[in-house]
């Protein structure tokens, strides 16, 4: 290959970035400038401390000007971050912004070896291969499509709620899917929240009816997406909607059928109260559900089981007639512009840690089942007790179960501390019990809550630094019997220490939800190595994926609070509409298209397309590519039998003469 | 079913009453063991403090000879060696240097080691390889009434838990369930007995064999069933000094095999139960003492 090739006179101007230290500290970005600036076609070639700096991009500009570049290489970070940025640049100076080519020297080269001089020669090896290839490089436009205006959010618990709702007031329309048979999430199970001690259903009840009542919101309860197709701005999804043999439409949540069920009592444990309560196979998940229509459990139901029920729901419903045995799942499809994503967290499971003695010793309780027992609509009216019934005359709370470990998950999960000491201020003032908190460090920098920290020391609740290494039963003094004995290294005291308590509450951490990997390929995100959903930038883009117009909040990214989740909601809501209201996207170029002459007819690419972007025209007896519909594959290309088929920007010129230049 | 067998130096003298027990069960239930000719000391506790990779040559000497002769599953019934034997073959696996060592030595005793010998427990052939509804069928005379607390120590289930679990191990429980016993909830299962410092510090070694004793008398136990022959020693053989600091505390500790024996419809002496210093309560439908 040879500069033959192309139009005209090429003038490449090269620069590379040192990027503070992050390029310049393993690269010697001099070197690398004064031998691209030897290459052919290459007119000037620098070295700069922020290529993406205002001086960096007036820079080029200049040079364009000043030495008529009609190419332009820079050598900095991931194009990923700023390949936008130069491309911009590029068209200020009045020069087709394809005309541009970047190469990553940061994450491909200096941050990934220890060697200097290899680092150099590995950083003029990929800045050669660009420069041979930006020869070939033509002018191209971006074409805009337009953006579908409808939002779905994915997620009904407080981050899902509030996203809906941000972006129906704004008039967008919005589809809210949630798995479970009501909306709320955990922050539904909670009495009261910290650091304010407010009552946490007074709050979000009133969120909860806005969802219901809002024009602009579809809410599907018990259902789940099963696909997802498409890009940014038209996304295509479906949804499945597991059958409730409820008719939403005709059920007014009267609840007379619960009433006449055929099992007089309670028989299956109460998934909304963690289980310290019994619901029957036909129930409404907890008063303030939304919507408030009851629910048939398919494994539980007689009916549904083995078609030999009395059906007295049936009866009790009447003329209303909303029970029916017949509902089949259903798929539904709907076409949205953009998707956020606010699936939530699951509940570290207390009996992977055995020594702590859950599911062994019945009054060791979960952090979730305590907030069950002190919310006065929970399953003991809001007393305090011992599964025998008595009152705890001493509570200990074990924090970090599960969280800050490297036996089983190393982060903070960052409201453990605070939702504890809410706990143990409630059961003080519930019971007047001794409360003890065993900590490793008490993490409450929130805005309130060093001053929730004071307040909870003030009213005589005991803290004791040291994580516990044992729950047991085995007494030593006749103070134990009949106790749970804490063993635990007081490490501010310096000893070992046994304390025996009546209750003992273990403050699981939160984890990533169990299907986390499935959800993160139906919508093409990332996870971290630890299984949250993984932000764009974790500074400055914390609610954008990698995928266009696929937000994330709340803590499916990663463990937060109340305020946390809504901040996050709030921003997705805004970064969503920031998209809808532009109207547009701008797609790449880097469609293929058919060399007419060449095409032999023999429609082979046609079948290929994943996208059904490939025609066949009979007068022609050609194939014919749609490229508002192609997304720029490939496949068709690599197909071709004749090679017609090519693709803007991975030209085999482009492609060939990379190759070349990295082995130069 | 065919097994070598080690039994180490405990099996032969201070824990034999282990060894006399083993042996019977094991005939009873089918199986036959090939002891270890010429096996030598494990290189337990003493040996692997000063230096591993020459403690790892005693040991890795006995998986040679085991590789060797076969059977390569090799039954140990003393968690000494049980512990330290599987600490070898981890050792030779992970640490090029101590497996080295262990090479160059057995190569002048004209041996070789590949690697291909098991180190099984006892507890996990019987309840594994043999099943409990096998030794189900063997048991003549149900322990019925009897309450037993299970001690398995520490040494077998820590660091490797290879067939049970490290927090609360649970085949002896099942087996002893088996035999008829009743299992008491005895949440010290796997704490120390004291070790060795029952007899080089003693204010604490004695204090942990208190413990032990002290609660599985509290839980209403009638015996205690070890898997061990330094467990079973420590909270045999310091009564006296145990009552003298913090009173009469008795108990007595056999291991699992004898209630085994017993429930097979052995007699107490052909299961080395004299042997004991605090004799074991007769069992309920019997009216001496064993």
């Amino acid at each position: 290959m040879n500069a033959n090739h192309t139009n005209g006179d090429v003038r490449i101007g090269f620069y590379i970035c040192h990027c503070g230290h992050n390029i310049a500290g393993m690269v010697d970005c001099p070197a690398v400038a004064e031998y691209i600036g030897k290459l052919s076609g290459v007119v000037v070639s620098r070295d700069y401390k922020y290529m993406c700096s205002d001086p960096g991009q007036e820079l080029i500009q200049q040079d364009i000007r000043e030495h008529k570049l009609n190419r332009v290489v820079v050598a900095s970070c991931s194009p990923l971050l700023h390949e936008h940025t130069f491309r911009n640049a590029c068209a200020t100076g009045e020069l087709n912004p394809f005309y541009f080519q970047m190469v990553n020297v940061r994450e491909h080269d200096s941050w990934v070896h220890t060697d200097r001089d290899e680092a150099t020669a590995k950083a003029k090896s990929l800045a050669h291969a660009a420069v041979r290839r930006v020869r070939f490089h033509r002018a191209l436009e971006t074409t805009r499509v337009p953006i579908h205006p409808d939002v779905l959010v994915v997620g009904g618990g407080i981050s899902g709620i509030h996203a809906a709702i941000t972006v129906a007031n704004a008039g967008k329309k919005v589809f809210l899917v949630e798995r479970e048979p009501s909306i709320g999430g955990h922050m539904a199970q909670f009495d009261k929240t910290f650091p304010t001690l407010d009552c946490a259903a007074c709050i979000l009840t009133p969120k909860m009816s806005a969802v219901r009542s809002h024009e602009n919101i579809t809410l599907w309860t018990y259902s789940e997406i099963v696909k997802v197709e498409g890009y940014v701005g038209n996304y295509t999804v479906t949804v499945k909607r597991k059958p409730r043999y409820v008719n939403e439409e005709l059920c007014v949540g009267c609840q007379e059928c619960i009433k006449a069920c055929v099992f007089k009592d309670g028989r299956f444990p109460d998934e909304f109260n963690v289980g310290l309560s019994k619901r029957k196979p036909i129930y409404i998940p907890f008063p303030q559900a939304v919507p408030q229509v009851v629910l048939i459990d398919p494994e539980r139901c007689i009916q549904v089981k083995t078609g030999k029920c009395k059906q007295t729901c049936v009866e009790a419903c009447a003329d209303r007639h909303a029970i029916d045995f017949t509902q089949k799942e259903e798929l539904i499809e709907i076409k949205v512009g953009n998707i956020i994503v606010a699936t939530g967290f699951n509940l570290f499971d207390a009996t992977r840690i055995p020594q702590y003695g859950y599911g062994l010793y019945p009054n060791v309780v979960t952090s979730i089942e305590l907030e069950r027992l002190v919310t006065s609509s929970g399953p003991t009216s809001g007393e305090v007790v011992l599964r025998d019934g008595r009152h705890p005359k001493s509570v200990g709370f074990i924090l970090c179960v599960g969280s800050r470990d490297m036996k089983t998950n190393r982060w903070c999960s960052r409201t453990c501390c605070m939702h504890s000491m809410k706990l143990a201020q409630l059961v003080r003032e519930h019971t007047g019990a001794d409360v003890t908190v065993f900590y490793m460090d008490i993490r409450a920098p929130g805005k309130g809550c060093e001053e929730f920290y004071d307040k909870s020391l003030k009213e005589g609740i005991q803290f004791v630094r040291g994580r516990v290494a044992e729950v047991t039963d085995w007494a030593l003094a006749p103070e134990e019997e009949g106790k749970l004995v804490i063993r635990v290294e007081d490490t501010l005291a310096g000893f070992v220490r046994r304390i025996p308590v009546d209750m003992i509450v273990l403050a699981v951490g939160m984890e990533p939800q169990a299907d986390a990997q499935e959800v993160r390929r139906l919508f093409n995100m990332s996870c971290g190595s630890e299984g949250w959903f993984l932000e764009k930038h974790p500074k400055l883009a914390p609610v954008s994926t990698f995928t266009d117009g696929v937000f994330i909040a709340g803590c499916c990214q990663g463990p937060k609070d109340i305020p946390d989740s809504i901040a996050q909601a709030g921003a997705a809501a805004a970064e969503a509409m920031a998209l809808i209201d532009k109207g547009y996207i701008e797609q790449e170029p880097n469609t293929a298209y058919i060399n007419e002459e060449d095409c032999s007819g023999c429609k082979s690419c046609i079948p290929l397309c994943p996208y059904t972007a490939i025609t066949f025209d009979e007068v022609k007896q050609k194939a014919t590519i749609n490229a508002a519909l192609c997304k720029g594959c490939g496949t068709c290309v690599a197909a071709c039998p004749s090679g017609s088929i090519k693709q803007n920007l991975f030209e085999d010129e482009e492609i060939f003469s990379e190759i070349e230049g990295v082995l130069a | 079913m065919k097994y070598s067998y080690f039994p180490g130096c405990s099996l032969k003298g201070l824990g034999r009453a282990y060894e006399e027990s083993l042996l019977p069960v094991m005939r009873h239930l089918g199986v036959e063991l090939n002891e270890l000719e010429d096996w030598n000391c494990c290189g337990a506790t003493a040996y692997m403090s000063v230096d591993e990779a020459k403690a790892g040559v005693l040991a890795a000497r006995n998986l040679a000879i085991a590789e060797k002769t076969g059977p390569q599953d090799l039954l140990t019934p003393c968690s000494a060696c049980y512990l330290v034997l599987n600490k070898t073959q981890h050792n030779i696996t992970d640490f090029p240097d101590i497996r080295d060592t262990v090479h160059r030595a057995l190569r002048s005793a004209n041996l070789s080691y590949t690697g291909s010998t098991t180190v099984r427990h006892p507890l996990d052939i019987l309840v594994h390889d043999i099943g409990l509804d096998v030794i189900k069928e063997k048991v003549v005379r149900p322990l019925k009434g009897l309450k037993v607390a299970p001690y398995y120590g520490c040494q077998v289930v820590r660091p490797y838990s290879t067939f049970d679990d490290a927090w609360n191990p649970t085949t002896m429980d099942r087996l002893l369930a088996t035999l008829g016993a009743e299992v008491v909830h005895y949440p010290l299962k796997t704490k120390c007995c004291g070790g060795s410092l029952t007899g080089t510090v003693p204010e604490a070694g004695l204090r942990m064999t208190y413990i032990l004793l002290k609660e599985a008398v509290r839980r209403g136990a009638d015996v205690i069933a070890t898997i061990c022959p330094l467990c079973q020693f420590n909270l045999d053989a310091y009564h006296d000094q145990i009552d003298r600091r913090w009173g009469r505390t008795r108990i007595a500790t056999v291991y699992f095999t004898q209630l085994m024996g017993l429930a097979f419809g052995f007699s107490p002496e052909q299961l080395g139960l004299k042997r004991n210093f605090i004799p074991m309560r007769a069992l309920a439908n019997e009216t001496t003492t064993v």
